[in-house]
């Protein structure tokens, strides 16, 4: 039956078909784009207290481009910053979001948006304790990861068998605080 | 509408359902979506969505298939079916990133990923594109029972061995050394096989009993 009718004939079905489901999908969109892009959002600023001491709320805003949350206290003043950052992992792309004081010299605090690490080794970048080992830091200094029981002031101990995982994330809050005080600088100017 | 393309008869509904679950189990006897049942199987919370995503993509797809299989043109109709079924996968991952946020980070990949599980489209080609809108849908709920049936049991032993919880909840003595590597992809590859050999086994002496020794070519 192959050559009975044209393409028109031989396809219709498809054709329809097509474009049915991409109105479905369309319509799909609509009704739940929305949410979807609100639930990253929400996770996003749901950290921005955890992210910054004192902070009651994050307000966006483009810094050099990039879009970084100013994080105010409840009469408004800022009391730091949020930075939604990215790099490569060991296994696939991690999402990072920073905190820092008002003037960036202190990183105050690290949040795994999301990781595709090994489970039960690099996917512990995630853990309190782990990230908790950036609080406090200076944004001034690069940090470094270490295998040693006892890290150094500007160390960071790498998780127990996942190495690359310890430093891509250290090297992904290196690049992008270092960026971001440079352009901060740059815009107080 | 009359039966055009074969099997004017094929299985009754409740032939197609029952087989679904046990008899043609997607994953113990089929060996079919191994992707998903290796990879999210390692929590119980993690196993049931995607079980509820397959099932929700393979009762649709079927339904529609079986719609339009008096339309369908033999050399086109894998193109229909992979359609059909990408449709729905879109909807089940934008579902979930809507409504179950947290999970479907989890899931990463592995719902889009469901537009090439082989159950799906086996069941379109096997069943959906011969066979009457209530066989089909019957078929579609007896291999997603079957599916979830074998990701119940093997994210059970992996969560509670890997873990110490069951759906999150602590469940095994506070002394139990969590092994990690039941929640690690080998943990997968063992509890599969091993569970798997456990299936075969026990239909191997069940044949064995009723037939006496007939039926399965392997001695058990």
């Amino acid at each position: 039956m192959s050559d009975k009718g044209g393409y028109i004939k031989q396809g219709w079905l498809v054709l329809v078909l097509a474009g049915c489901f991409g109105a479905a999908l369309a319509a799909v969109h609509v009704g739940l784009g929305q949410r979807i892009e609100s639930n990253k959002l929400g996770d996003t600023l749901g950290q921005v207290p955890k992210l910054v001491p004192g902070a009651v709320e994050g307000r966006s805003e483009l810094l050099g481009g990039r879009t970084v949350y100013r994080a105010v206290d409840s009469s408004g003043r800022t009391v730091g910053w949020v930075l939604p950052v990215g790099g490569g992992g060991f296994a696939d792309r991690i999402e990072l979001l920073i905190g820092l004081d008002a003037s960036a010299a202190t990183i105050t605090g690290l949040y795994v948006l999301e990781q595709k690490e090994t489970p039960g080794l690099g996917n512990r970048i995630e853990e309190p304790a782990w990230r908790a080992q950036f609080t406090g830091r200076s944004a001034q200094r690069r940090l470094a990861v270490t295998k040693a029981d006892k890290p150094g002031a500007d160390e960071i101990q790498a998780v127990t068998g996942a190495t690359i995982s310890s430093r891509s994330v250290t090297d992904i809050v290196n690049d992008a605080v270092g960026r971001f005080r440079a352009e901060l600088g740059a815009s107080r100017q | 509408m009359s039966e055009h393309m074969g099997h004017p008869d094929g299985p009754t509904p409740l032939e197609r359902f029952l087989n679904g679950i046990l008899p043609e189990n997607p994953v113990y006897r089929q060996i079919l979506g191994i992707c998903p049942t290796l990879a999210v199987s390692n929590s119980m919370e993690s196993a049931m969505t995607m079980a509820g995503a397959v099932a929700f993509v393979l009762v649709s797809s079927n339904l529609v298939v079986s719609l339009i299989r008096g339309l369908l043109k033999p050399h086109l109709r894998i193109l229909v079916f992979t359609l059909t079924i990408a449709t729905f996968v879109t909807v089940a991952d934008r579902f979930l990133a809507a409504y179950m946020h947290e999970m479907s980070r989890k899931l990463g990949p592995y719902v889009p990923l469901i537009i090439v599980n082989c159950i799906i489209i086996a069941r379109c080609e096997v069943c959906a594109a011969k066979q009457s809108v209530i066989t089909a849908v019957a078929d579609a709920i007896g291999q997603s029972l079957g599916f979830a049936l074998a990701m119940a049991t093997i994210a059970t032993v992996r969560e509670l061995l890997g873990f110490g919880t069951w759906f999150g909840l602590s469940v095994m003595p506070k002394a139990w050394p969590a092994w990690v590597v039941m929640i690690l992809p080998p943990g997968a590859f063992i509890t599969l096989g091993l569970l798997m050999g456990a299936v075969n086994w026990i239909g191997a002496a069940r044949a064995g009993k009723s037939a006496g020794g007939g039926g399965e070519a392997k001695k058990a």
